[in-house]
């Protein structure tokens, strides 16, 4: 294995080893495509998945004589990013020229911030698992513009190693982006893997609460890129901050949130690894690899990272006024991480409960499943079932889940309302849900077309009761004489009977009547 | 500020401009020559001066977020030297790994 | 009854005012142009592209919205060229680079929307030094256009095309560009009237960059009210450019009608008309300057010290921004792709050095490959940063000289037309053309080139530069077309009577 390559599990170092040798040191740059209805400098759609080069103008086409305009949203958007990241916002910013040559770049520069960015220097506060809070600084976010996507075609994997020739769809070319930079993180320690994932998860909600992206990593429209860097440890008494920082590597498109540990884990035992032999890091871009877990090698810095930057001659400086600052502060939105406490206090989740649901990003749905009238238990009882099962074993969190399968909060609202207006039991209405699931229809729907109801009619019941008793004399005996938890088999004997549509409750009260318990 | 040949072969790298050995040579020439001279602004009095960007002092420039039609897809492909599926066909991108 | 030759004599002011009384119609007025350019542009090469039919078709809509009785714009029916930067829909657009060659934008430049809503019929597109960069059109990949008052001379550059083209009587009014001084200049040495707006004044949207922050459209004609009609046609706020600024266009027209120069004060430039410029050039200077005097003008000196640095920062500034706006014409998306020689299925990167390579003249490599020096980490200090300090420094000299003077007045150029060839393999000569003009594309002032007269030594045109503050882009007319009614009187009639008969073929 070469430094080249990425480093299998087997030639890693352990990773209390390496917190044993080395202190972490990250960097967070996240890209985020905002939601605007058009692109950063023209007036061309951003609508997800249309027809190759359908949205596209001479503007971001690079077409010769074409000039960009600012999106008046955008300037917006990446304000209220900033202020809810309590950074500060420059009373005069300018776009600048990054120059370099990209198939998928129209112009050959891309329109961005350099030394000038919109905003700087602010925190976000991240919870960790164990319930304490980390700070995680901002250096900057700045606005810019996204480029084309390129198909690549012939080659072994249809990826852009060993392809014939590539097909280019500018249609994403200009989305406006806004690039979220961190400090290095320092102090983080063993959850330094912990700390990356809770804050872009926590920047994800801080950014949908913002409502100025669709923050979905699997579609790209959030990206993260992770520094990593090792330093030795301070010896005993030694401030870990007077030693000097590693060299680092940017291991880039880190496309999910779990994958944003396991990527920091993994250069962090790769750096480990590499340092153990006596070699050195090199500072260059990595891959991640989402199936193996590994990271290889880019390419490393070079001249060709000499971007020329120079202010944009075609757009004019960006000074937001104080009124425009004011009256977007105005409109930003709780706080995610207030907003959870509020939830929990007046849900009366326990803190495992709440946990599960951040964890499974289900607050949203919960929120609306209990606006559609559903009671707070039984809407976190409902969607972190089956639904969030199912979108665990797909990979996909649960409200990427239910809106690809069609599950609504005014579903599952619905299939409460059915159980607590006792036209089903709980085992109904999981079969009820999987109909709903599959795509069946409501929940009443489904309830009607699968016929599935319990048996409201109580000489129903009472007749299979009956039989069931009849059947079981042996049964029956015992309970009459007092043994009454053998209650339990002749109620799964009159469910059974009922093809499970009986009420296991009344069914009980019958059965204890019957035999003189009641 | 002396150019050297590598130099020159360097720029032409970064703006993909493929000299031919004489080419750069004869670059090289006109090249200093012209620095040479352009290199008087360092003897401009400058301390304290604001560099100027801009000829007007024009500020917050924008636009509606309002969608605008754009081109159709035959007329973006207009120009280009080949295309496929929709899409502009370009020679293989070099591969980063 | 006027003959189709004397047509294309007349003035614009004056064709629009026979069309309006349908002595004349549009397509007659076209027809004559087209004739003119079918008998006389083998010699002079004006234009790159010529347009019969579209022109025609104008006209004729024209003509037939007049006999409706519409109400049309002053100019509905005048025909005007335009120069090849400009992308007009559905007409090749080649920026006189072999990299455009055939090129076809599926857009017009906001400009060219606004001659097409003015009804005026696009005889076709001018002749240029590639991508705007040069002084004598020889840089056009196309071959050089000829100076109608000897065609062994330059007609001054880049807009050689637009220049020549009205001076050779092919059309009444043209559109150029002005980056350091390419309607300036070539207006100059052709005898013609040139104007470079006020930065901002004429919409960028769609004239194919060169350097962005220097780059302004504006009108070339043969009198300064014809000058003014194409201003006010062109000019006005774009939300398509960022930098196009939201205010009306100023009173051109009105300006150049008055005409009237008495209380106004003018100011010499110490700095420009010195060493170096031509003696023929200085004395006609120093005329028009004392003519203007005698019609009630004051003079003084100004004192621009930081425009001896003028040149070396325009050097700087603009081969940084074209390095930049020219690295879109890489062979993917439109223009000219060449593989590399010998190489069996190159990568991107290696067909767009080699297009670049095969697409772009030596002129424009040398631009690009200084201003990725200029730009580049370690350098950008020295040069692109220490070049926008003298701009801001240009600027403050404008600034405090207006403080004393209503217009500041130069020469245009420092010399007359020189020979084809005779610069080119000279590229710091060829620069020394604009020493006068490039200042006002630093600042972003508004500067206006009218005739002075002939040199004696050789006969040539000379030209006489009028600047004025941002955004009173009315004073150069009000100062040109004054200059001009005197000089008129003086001559018996326009400079360009005085220019040799073109041979018809």
């Amino acid at each position: 294995m070469t430094l080249t390559h990425g480093l299998g599990q087997d030639d890693l170092v352990a990773y209390d080893d390496v917190l044993a040798s080395y202190d972490p040191v990250m960097g967070l740059e996240v890209h985020v495509e905002l939601g605007t209805a058009t692109k950063m400098f023209c007036g061309c759609a951003t609508a997800f998945g249309a027809e190759p080069n359908t949205q596209v103008c001479p503007v971001c086409l690079g077409l010769p004589g074409a000039l960009p305009v600012v999106n008046e949203v955008a300037v917006e958007s990446a304000i209220r990013i900033g202020l809810a990241l309590h950074c500060s916002v420059m009373p005069w910013s300018r776009f600048a020229r990054k120059n370099y040559f990209y198939p998928d770049m129209p112009k050959n520069f891309q329109t961005s911030q350099y030394d000038e960015p919109i905003v700087h220097d602010g925190h976000l506060d991240v919870e960790l698992d164990d319930g304490t809070t980390f700070r995680v600084e901002i250096e900057r976010a700045h606005m810019e513009e996204d480029t084309g996507k390129s198909l690549h075609i012939g080659g072994a994997t249809g990826r852009i190693h060993g392809a014939d020739y590539s097909l280019v769809d500018y249609n994403r070319a200009g989305i406006p982006l806004v690039e979220i930079v961190t400090k290095p993180i320092r102090g983080a320690g063993e959850r330094a893997p912990e700390v990356a994932r809770a804050f872009v998860t926590q920047l994800r909600d801080l950014l949908k609460a913002l409502d100025v992206s669709d923050v979905k990593m699997e579609q790209g429209s959030m990206r993260a890129d992770v520094n990593v860097s090792l330093r030795p440890k301070a010896a005993a008494g030694e401030d870990q901050d007077a030693v000097p920082l590693g060299t680092r590597t940017e291991t880039k498109n880190v496309n999910s949130f779990r994958s944003v540990e396991r990527a920091v884990r993994y250069e962090m035992m790769r750096h480990a690894a590499v340092l153990s032999r006596g070699e050195r890091i090199l500072q260059e871009t990595r891959h991640w690899h989402e199936d193996t877990g590994l990271t290889t090698s880019g390419r490393p810095k070079s001249d060709a990272d000499d971007y020329r930057y120079f202010p944009e001659p075609d757009l004019v400086p960006v000074a937001p006024s104080e009124e425009l600052v004011e009256r977007l502060r105005g409109t930003l939105p709780e706080p995610p991480a207030q907003r959870r406490r509020r939830l929990q206090t007046e849900w009366g989740y326990s803190d495992l409960e709440m946990r599960d649901v951040l964890n499974a990003g289900a607050v949203e749905l919960i929120e609306a499943t209990v606006a559609a009238g559903a009671t707070p238990a039984g809407a976190r009882k409902w969607w972190m079932g089956e639904p969030s099962r199912r979108a665990n074993a797909e990979a996909q969190d649960v409200v990427t889940y239910a809106a690809a399968v069609g599950v609504t909060p005014a579903h599952i609202a619905e299939l409460e309302g059915l159980v607590t207006s006792g036209r089903l039991n709980d085992q109904l209405a999981r079969q009820v849900l999987d109909g709903v699931l599959a795509g069946e229809g409501t929940s009443t729907a489904v309830a009607d077309a699968r016929g599935l109801q319990l048996v409201q009619d109580s000489g129903a019941l009472e007749a299979a009761v009956d039989e069931v008793i009849a059947a079981n004399p042996d049964v029956a005996d015992k309970i009459r004489d007092g043994k009454v938890q053998a209650a339990g088999a002749l109620i799964g004997q009159v469910m059974k009977a009922t093809k499970g549509q009986a009420d296991a409750g009344k069914a009980r009260a019958l059965i204890l009547e019957r035999l003189g318990q009641g | 500020m002396a150019l050297s040949r590598d130099d020159v072969a360097h720029l032409a790298s970064l703006a993909r401009i493929e000299l031919g050995e004489a080419e750069l040579d004869r670059m090289l020439g006109e090249l200093s020559v012209i620095l040479d001279s352009v290199a008087k602004v360092q003897q401009a009095p400058t301390e304290g001066v604001e560099p100027m960007s801009h000829p007007m002092p024009l500020t917050n420039v924008t636009r509606p977020d309002e969608v605008r039609p754009g081109l159709s897809a035959p007329e973006a492909l207009s120009g280009a030297p080949e295309q496929e599926q929709q899409r502009f066909l370009v020679p293989r991108i070099l591969d980063e790994e | 009854m006027t003959t189709t030759r004397d047509l294309t004599r007349l003035s614009a002011a004056e064709m629009a005012s026979l069309l309006s009384t349908r002595e004349v119609s549009a397509v007659e007025l076209t027809q004559a142009h087209l004739d003119r350019t079918a008998a006389v542009d083998g010699a002079v090469h004006s234009y790159l592209h010529v347009d019969q039919v579209g022109a025609l078709a104008q006209a004729e809509a024209v003509d037939r919205a007049r006999a409706a009785g519409e109400d049309l714009h002053v100019l509905a029916g005048v025909p005007v060229a335009v120069k090849d930067v400009m992308t007009t829909r559905g007409l090749p657009t080649t920026c006189g680079s072999r990299v455009l060659e055939g090129w076809i934008p599926p857009y017009d430049a906001t400009l060219v929307t606004k001659l097409r809503e003015a009804g005026m019929p696009i005889l076709g597109k001018t002749n240029m030094d590639e991508f705007a960069m040069g002084s004598s059109t020889e840089h056009s990949a196309y071959g050089p256009s000829h100076n109608p008052w000897d065609l062994e001379r330059i007609p001054g550059g880049s807009g050689g095309g637009s220049s020549s083209v009205v001076a050779s009587f092919q059309a009444p009014l043209a559109i150029g560009t002005d980056t350091g001084g390419s309607i300036r200049q070539p207006a100059a040495v052709t005898g013609t009237v040139g104007t470079k707006p006020t930065y901002g004044g004429v919409s960028r949207y769609g004239l194919v960059a060169l350097a962005s922050s220097l780059d302004q459209a504006g009108p070339c004609a043969r009198t300064v009210l014809d000058t003014a009609l194409l201003h006010a046609v062109i000019g006005g706020h774009d939300p398509r450019d960022s930098t196009s600024i939201d205010a009306p266009v100023p009173p051109v027209v009105e300006a150049a009608r008055r005409a009237d120069v008495s209380g106004m004060t003018l100011g010499i430039v110490k700095q420009l008309g010195g060493e170096g410029y031509q003696p023929g050039v200085r004395a006609r200077f120093d005329e028009a300057v004392q003519l203007l005097v005698d019609r009630g003008a004051k003079v003084v000196e100004v004192d621009c010290p930081s425009f001896d640095y003028a040149l070396a920062a325009y050097y700087l500034i603009l081969p940084s921004e074209a390095s930049s706006n020219l690295a879109k014409f890489d062979a993917m998306r439109y223009g000219l792709r060449v593989g590399p020689s010998g190489v069996d299925a190159p990568s991107a990167e290696q067909v767009m050095a080699a297009s670049r390579e095969a697409g772009f003249g030596d002129e424009v490599k040398r631009r690009i490959i200084l201003g990725t020096y200029a730009l580049s980490s370690g350098y950008y200090d020295a040069y692109y940063g220490q070049a926008q300090k003298v701009r801001r420094l240009i600027a403050d000299d404008f600034a405090k000289a207006y403080e004393t003077a209503d217009v500041l007045l130069s020469p245009t150029a420092p010399t007359t037309a020189f020979k084809i060839g005779e610069k080119l393999d000279d590229p710091l000569a060829m620069y020394l053309n604009d020493v006068a003009t490039i200042p006002a594309n630093l600042a972003g002032v508004p500067g206006m080139s009218v005739p002075s007269g002939l040199a004696d030594e050789d006969g040539l045109p000379t030209g006489l530069q009028i600047l004025a503050p941002a955004t009173a882009d009315e004073r150069l007319y009000t100062v040109g077309a004054a200059l001009e009614s005197a000089l008129h009187e003086r001559w018996g009639g326009p400079l360009l009577a005085k220019a040799p008969e073109l041979k018809e073929s």
